[in-house]
């Protein structure tokens, strides 16, 4: 059945009665020819290029849960591409792009909105590195403004620029930028990969990974062995666990961010502003809901929970960056499992074990790049290349000094 | 959530600066292969469930090993570094 | 709806108050809820819903209210989304109502209820796909303008707001029947308690029950125990409190309301965030009443039963005729107690068959509400009994569906509830949360004997764990009547059943998302919004998981909740950021020199947490490059005086002090003489460079290095890491001295001058050399070291005597043609010589990058040399650090370009590298820049192009050495 408002006033006039479920609920085949364990963000994405752009449809998603239960549905949904490492340009450029196409290729409404991205500036040092950035965003084809500190207030009055600690110098501004609605995402290359045949299997948690030598072929799941010749590990807060089922150690530490969502507000902030000295950044969702993070917690934890200190430092970034936000109330808090690399940066690579594929250490940043990761990840299963976007992307790059530290921060996995 | 130091008793998790797993501890021998540096710096057990990891007590410039679990957050143990080697 | 002459507990009848809502003048008294006095001034109507635009009334009598959100009248600004059900009234409060326009009665987005069969769950995943532009332009802007609730004002919220630190042996939390009997043993015993109730006044239900404990009235006894709670010294009431969320370690996030309640709030804070760490916690929340999901259940008068019987007992609300929906035995012991108080209760009306009829009112067995009408307020309601259906006349619906025990924050640590069938609720757990027990009906312990007995029970295991002995008390005599229900979900019938009052969803749409395949708990919600509104679905939740499970086929047990998240109740923002407004959000850290920099009207900008001025400005300058250029020809030319107090400096003892530099920094320090200072380069650990510092040798066992401003801590915490994790049994201690110390560069041609006024007699001090010195009775140390190239010296003193050591020096470099200079020269000078700071070392370098590879000694082991050896980290294809300048020398240039073969476009694949600091150099004549360049040092003498798209700034520049002033060091050394 195809998505349009036509169908919408077919159904209602009729009660409604007429619509199906969005995806099967199969049971999980003996043999497929790949495997992707994980049905996040990433994982459907994988399973629906696979499908799509090489014709793979004998593959099956597996979910220890519900689909699009992990980081998918629990970030703050910002969507970008203002990346200046070589490496990481090129990839979430790409991504971009894919956004920019996606409701129509998936027909359905993801609510990809570009509504602009500002990331403010406190310093002549700041203002260097975003000069940096917003350049390089332009040698890659995509946009960027620099703002001054008046240009800014035209388009964001709201914020202090009189009283703050670290006053206002300007803004990158970023106009592609934007949001989208994470859950829909999930569901809509969900219903993509099914109608091309996928199997998306849901309560089917793995719990192991057959190997003979060194080749991979097939999982254990609690519904079952499931035999496969190709097997990707797309589990994004969980990478650590799955890749030791297959005796790997990763280079990733699982740390804990946290979100917050307001009471719903009439349209009051229009775009997504990040807070250069606060770690703090912030959209309105469409409900109504003000959306905002900041910083990881800091420490090891693979609870899905924050603690206070954490609250605070992101409500203070809050009140100092924009004191209206205090009069609205926090309805929900909650946390995700972030799997931080040392250099801050992704991973889409084989493994020493033939036939098994990794895509982890998105580290706070993965929903935006869900797109090109699916893109690229089925392409490496595909053709067991690197898409040429996500050819930095490598597991040995620590090991080489071959790194993407974006953020300058160094190969501590708590830094980034 | 609070934290053991071996100096001050439990305190505030906002008096300590993370770290990271106490892999950071065992520094290969200088000659050491490049594949033992490349454990040591990057790969980790990132394990859930029983966990060592390190902290920096701010206030009194310790360094403080802390057993604890990652998945309860539940805090057992808190050790100098010469303690926990 | 109208006040009753008489009664009402909560209120002060002597002193009225008046207020407004939407523009209308209202009376009511002290003690009333903005929700109760509106209420008895006949006032139904208070909003709007969310997507239907919905009329809608007051549902409840607490924090869980679903409908009556408004906008609050503070400061000349409406806040938006204020419960009107918690808002204490007082005089000349102002309110209106919200999601609505132009008023609630009519309101032009009502519209969208006709059209609700087009707007069912998730519709709009399936459309507004086309054409794509439309989405920004047009669709999506008018969704958020429909959808949201309150509007935000746009000016700064800066009313006062505290937070607080509390700690206690045990947090009691909520002041019935349970926490009350909890708190008083345990405060018998001598325990710490802190006892926090939501609302007001404490004794929970006991305020609106009509039930007796040891013979008077509850709220007699709750009165009694709160007074006698009040007297013990280790007691800390926190009424008008609400504990949000449970944390790690028995931490507490509590809100407590301050002067939101006031007219004219002196200084109290309008809000106080705590946060409170317990030994032991009792969960004394109660629980909270559920309604029916009936046809046309919604409608402004349609109340919970608990609410319709406490407006009557605190606040005398008379609610006409009322009709009670029920199918519970509290229901209806409930109405049988509110109709002998004087309700005029019509009937009541349970699903249930052979019920007992000794009640004053009709009581229909075996029979549901199926229909309501009253376009904004109830006026009759439809039931069928007996397979007969006929209406009722009604001002007041009142529902009980039941209870759901407040087990909320029992759930914040990912702690899943049971179902118990003989309540038809969850209920907590032991041990969802450490050293938490959950008591009473928030156990669903429902009757008032339980609740006693619990809390009594729950405060001796406390004490128990906490080493207390518990006292022997007297146990008052309480109701223990049964509780019987039989769950009643949904009530078929012609009509939407809402579930989700505030977020319009509706037992369709929980059905629709079922058969879209939205079956597991989590996608029905995530798909119908339901529970996402701001009462988090507290008295829907249980309703709409159920309907779910009747859908899909399933048990609710096994359907399983959603998650329960902090906070408990919407807290607001400014209470939680407390501290964060304005100059308070980060602590400002100030030089000795810094109020003299002010009086010389010199700009301070911030410097990391420092303040450090920017330039010294004079009466004739044109902009602030007059003033730089001023301040580095003064350097050059003569002498200036600059405060670098804000590097770190970290002092180092004992004998095994140099064998430890040497391990932590890349060259070799040990064989450094006392009486010298050398320059230093640490690595983290990852091969890049940390940080650039000086290493003086004080003494043969005592060194003291300096770090850079912005990393002053990171290495401090870095070297105690390397001595505490590799070096313990080396005999070195080191301690943070930064702000011990007043440190200041006297650098130029006539710097011997200044300091030959200071001292009368100078010490001879080779470049590089360190001494103490005596300043009159000051002891401080002398170094001569350069960061602008010149001949130069850095003077250090006790803080203390910094201001004064500041004023003097520069007196005496203006009496010599100089001055004072500020971090806008100080960069010139540095870019000038090449000296690199963070704007170079951002933490993807190497000292091989920075052609600092001569520094790093190849004979020793030292933090980052392994990991240095990667081949990644050297050769060719590094950025390396490289002097540019412009092939015109006035072309102006820009730090954050990038860098191009002239003939080759701005595009990713043809960059060379980019530009990291820029200058004016006045010296020169001309544009300089460092940057990194792709194999930069073997490139000099090329041309690049430096593009800066952002700024439309391009510019030929050439590839130089990156000391560009006095390559060889002869000013500095000689």
């Amino acid at each position: 059945m195809r998505f349009n408002a036509w169908q919408i006033l077919k159904q209602g006039l009729s009660g409604n009665r007429g619509w199906h479920p969005h995806w099967r609920k199969p049971d999980p085949k003996p043999d497929y020819d790949a495997i992707i364990i994980g049905g996040g963000g990433h994982g459907l994405a994988t399973a629906y290029y696979l499908a799509k752009n090489h014709g793979l449809t004998n593959i099956a998603v597996l979910e220890k849960g519900y689909l699009g239960g992990g980081n998918i549905g629990r970030n703050t949904t910002i969507v970008r591409a203002n990346y200046f490492l070589p490496g990481n340009s090129e990839f979430y450029s790409h991504s971009l792009k894919l956004w920019e196409g996606l409701e129509a290729d998936l027909n359905y409404n993801v609510m990809h909105s570009q509504r602009g991205l500002i990331n403010l500036f406190h310093s002549d040092g700041q203002r260097d590195a975003f000069a940096r950035r917003g350049n390089a965003m332009l040698a890659q084809g995509d946009d960027a403004i620099l703002l001054g500190r008046e240009d800014v207030r035209k388009i964001l009055p709201y914020l202090d620029y009189d009283q703050a600690r670290f006053p206002i110098y300007g803004g990158l501004y970023h106009k592609r930028g934007g949001t989208a609605r994470h859950d829909a995402v999930a569901w809509g290359y969900a219903r993509g990969a099914d109608q091309r045949g996928v199997d998306l299997i849901e309560n089917c948690e793995v719990t192991g990974i057959s190997v003979d030598q060194g080749r991979v072929t097939g999982v254990t799941t609690t519904r079952g062995q499931i035999r496969a010749r190709k097997v990707a590990i797309v589990v994004a807060g969980r990478s650590s666990q799955v890749a030791a089922m297959a005796g790997l150690r990763l280079p990733i530490e699982s740390h804990i961010l946290q979100a917050f969502v307001t009471e719903g507000l009439k349209p009051v902030i229009d775009h997504v502003i990040s807070f250069g000295m606060g770690h703090f950044y912030i959209s309105q969702s469409d409900k109504g809901g003000l959306v905002f993070g900041g910083d990881l917690d800091f420490y090891a934890s693979y609870a899905a929970r924050g603690n206070l200190p954490g609250v605070e430092q992101v409500m203070e970034a809050g009140m100092a960056l924009m004191p209206m936000i205090g009069r609205a109330k926090l309805l929900r808090s909650w946390g995700g499992i972030m799997d931080m690399t040392p250099d801050g940066s992704p991973i889409i690579d084989r493994t020493p074990i033939d036939g098994l594929y990794l895509d982890a250490g998105w580290c706070y940043g993965g929903f935006k790049a869900v797109p090109a990761s699916g893109w690229c990840m089925a392409h490496l299963m595909a053709t067991d290349e690197p898409h040429p976007v996500a050819r930095r992307f490598r597991l040995d790059r620590f090991a080489t000094g071959d790194l993407l530290d974006e953020e300058g921060t160094g190969s501590q996995h708590n830094l980034h | 959530m609070r934290l053991i130091c071996p100096c001050c008793g439990w305190r505030d998790r906002r008096e300590f600066t993370y770290m990271g797993a106490d892999d950071y501890l065992h520094r290969p021998v200088p000659d050491a292969p490049p594949e033992a540096w490349d454990e040591y710096l990057h790969n980790r057990t990132n394990p859930a469930g029983a966990a060592r990891d390190l902290w920096y007590h701010d206030p009194c410039g310790t360094w403080v090993c802390i057993t604890r679990d990652t998945i309860t957050h539940a805090v057992t143990d808190g050790t100098r570094l010469e303690d926990a080697q | 709806m109208r006040r009753r002459d008489s009664g009402g507990s909560a209120l002060e009848r002597a002193r009225s108050l008046s207020f407004q809502f939407d523009g209308r003048e209202l009376q009511g008294f002290e003690g009333d809820t903005l929700a109760s006095a509106l209420l008895a001034g006949g006032v139904r109507l208070v909003g709007r819903s969310f997507k239907y635009h919905r009329p809608r009334g007051v549902m409840s009598a607490g924090s869980e209210e679903p409908n009556a959100l408004v906008e609050l009248l503070r400061d000349g600004v409406y806040h938006p989304n204020i419960r009107a059900t918690t808002q204490e009234l007082h005089m000349g409060l102002q309110a209106r109502a919200q999601n609505c326009w132009p008023s609630a009665r009519r309101d032009v987005m009502a519209v969208n209820d006709w059209l609700s069969p087009f707007l069912g769950a998730g519709f709009y995943y399936k459309t507004f796909m086309w054409p794509r532009a439309f989405w920004e332009h047009l669709y999506e802007p008018l969704i958020r303008r429909a959808a949201g609730l309150g509007r935000l004002p746009q000016s700064h919220q800066d009313a006062p707001h505290e937070k607080a630190f509390a700690f206690c042996d045990l947090l009691v939390i909520g002041a019935g029947p349970a926490g009350l009997m909890a708190a008083l043993t345990a405060a018998r015993a001598g325990a710490d308690v802190i006892l926090a109730e939501e609302d007001r006044q404490m004794g929970g239900r006991l305020l609106s029950d009509h039930g007796q404990i040891d013979g008077m009235p509850g709220g007699t006894w709750a009165a009694g125990v709160v007074a006698e709670l009040a007297s013990l010294p280790n007691v800390r009431l926190m009424p008008r409190t609400s504990v949000f969320g449970a944390y790690d370690g028995g931490v507490y996030g509590a809100l407590e309301r301050g002067a939101l309640h006031m007219a004219a709030p002196a200084r109290t804070p309008r809000e106080c965030y705590w946060r409170i760490t317990a030994k032991r916690v009792v969960l004394a929340s109660g629980a909270l009443e559920r309604p029916i999901a009936h046809p046309d259940n919604d409608r402004p008068g349609v109340m919970l039963l608990g609410a319709v019987a406490s407006y009557w007992q605190r606040f005398a609300v008379d609610p006409g005729r009322v009709v009670v929906f029920g199918n519970n035995d509290h229901a209806l012991a409930t109405a049988k107690a509110l109709a002998a108080d004087g309700m005029d209760i019509r009937a009541y009306i349970d699903p249930r068959d052979g019920l007992a009829t000794d009640a004053p009112f009709t009581v229909y067995a075996g029979a549901e509400v199926i229909g309501t009408r009253g376009r904004h307020g109830l006026q009759h309601v439809t039931l069928r009994h007996k397979g007969r259906e006929f209406r009722m006349d009604a001002d007041t619906l009142a529902l009980s569906g039941g209870w759901n025990p407040s087990l909320h924050l029992a759930c914040h640590m990912n702690g899943r509830p049971v179902w118990d069938d003989t309540i038809a609720a969850f209920i907590p757990r032991p041990g969802m949360v450490p050293d938490m027990e959950a008591i009473g009906a928030a156990a669903g312990q429902f009757s008032t004997h339980a609740a006693l007995e619990s809390g009594a029970r729950a405060a001796a295991g406390a004490l128990d764990a906490l080493g207390l002995r518990a006292p022997e008390c007297a146990f008052p005599q309480a109701e223990d009547a049964p509780y019987a229900i039989q769950p009643l979900w949904q009530v078929q019938g012609k009509g939407r059943a809402w579930l989700d009052f505030a977020n319009d969803v509706t037992t369709r749409d929980v059905a629709l998302a079922a058969r879209e395949g939205f079956a597991s708990v989590e996608h029905m919600k995530r798909y119908t919004t339901q529970g996402m509104a701001p009462d988090q679905g507290k008295s829907s939740n249980m309703g709409a998981l159920a309907v779910l499970a009747d859908a899909t086929g399933g048990t609710i047990a096994g359907t399983g909740t959603t998650t329960f998240r902090p906070p408990f109740v919407p807290v607001s923002i400014a209470a939680l950021g407390a501290g964060g407004y304005g100059k308070s959000f980060a602590p400002e850290r100030l030089t000795t020199s810094d109020a003299q920099a002010r009086a010389m009207g010199a700009p301070m900008i911030e410097a990391g947490l420092w303040y450090r001025p920017s330039y010294f400005p004079q009466a004739d300058d044109r902009d602030w490059r007059d003033a730089c250029n001023r301040e580095a020809l003064h350097v050059r030319n003569a002498v200036g005086v600059c405060d670098v107090s804000t590097l770190g400096k970290i002092d180092l003892q004992g004998p095994d002090a140099a064998r430890f530099l040497d391990f932590v920094y890349t060259n070799t320090m040990s064989s450094l003489k006392p009486g010298r200072v050398r320059y230093g380069l640490m690595l983290r650990e990852d091969g890049h460079v940390m940080d650039d510092g000086t290493c003086a040798r004080l003494g043969d066992q005592h060194f003291l290095i300096t770090t850079t401003t912005a990393a002053a801590g990171e290495v401090m915490r870095h070297l105690d890491f390397v001595q505490q994790a590799f070096c313990a049994d080396w005999a070195v201690r080191l301690i943070s001295v930064t702000e011990a110390w007043a440190q200041f560069a006297i650098a130029g041609p006539l710097a011997d001058e200044v300091l030959g006024h200071i001292f009368g007699d100078l010490p001879e001090l080779p470049f590089m050399g360190c001494a103490p010195v005596d300043l009159g009775a000051v002891a401080g140390r002398l170094f001569r070291i350069s960061f602008s190239g010149e001949r130069g010296y850095e003077l250090a003193v006790p803080a203390r005597y910094g201001a004064d050591l500041f004023r003097q020096l520069v007196a005496l470099a203006e009496g010599l043609g100089g001055g004072a200079y500020g971090m806008e020269a100080l960069n010139v000078l540095r870019i000038e010589k090449g000296f690199v700071t963070h704007a170079e070392i951002d933490g993807r370098v190497t000292a091989f990058d920075l052609g600092l590879q001569g520094m790093v000694s190849p004979r020793k082991d030292f933090i980052g040399r392994a990991a240095s050896q990667r081949a990644g980290l050297t050769g060719a294809a590094r950025l390396q650090l490289v002097g540019l300048r412009p092939v015109n020398a006035q072309a102006e240039i820009t730090a954050g370009a990038h860098l191009y073969a002239p003939d080759q476009p701005a595009r990713a694949a043809f960059g060379q590298g980019h530009v990291k600091s820029v200058c004016y150099s006045p010296t020169l004549q001309s544009w300089l820049a460092l940057a990194l360049v792709r194999n930069g040092r073997a490139r000099r003498g090329e041309r690049l192009r430096l593009d800066d798209g952002l700024r439309g700034i391009r510019v030929d520049v050439e590839i130089c050495n990156p000391v560009f002033f006095d390559p060889d060091g002869g000013r500095m050394r000689d």
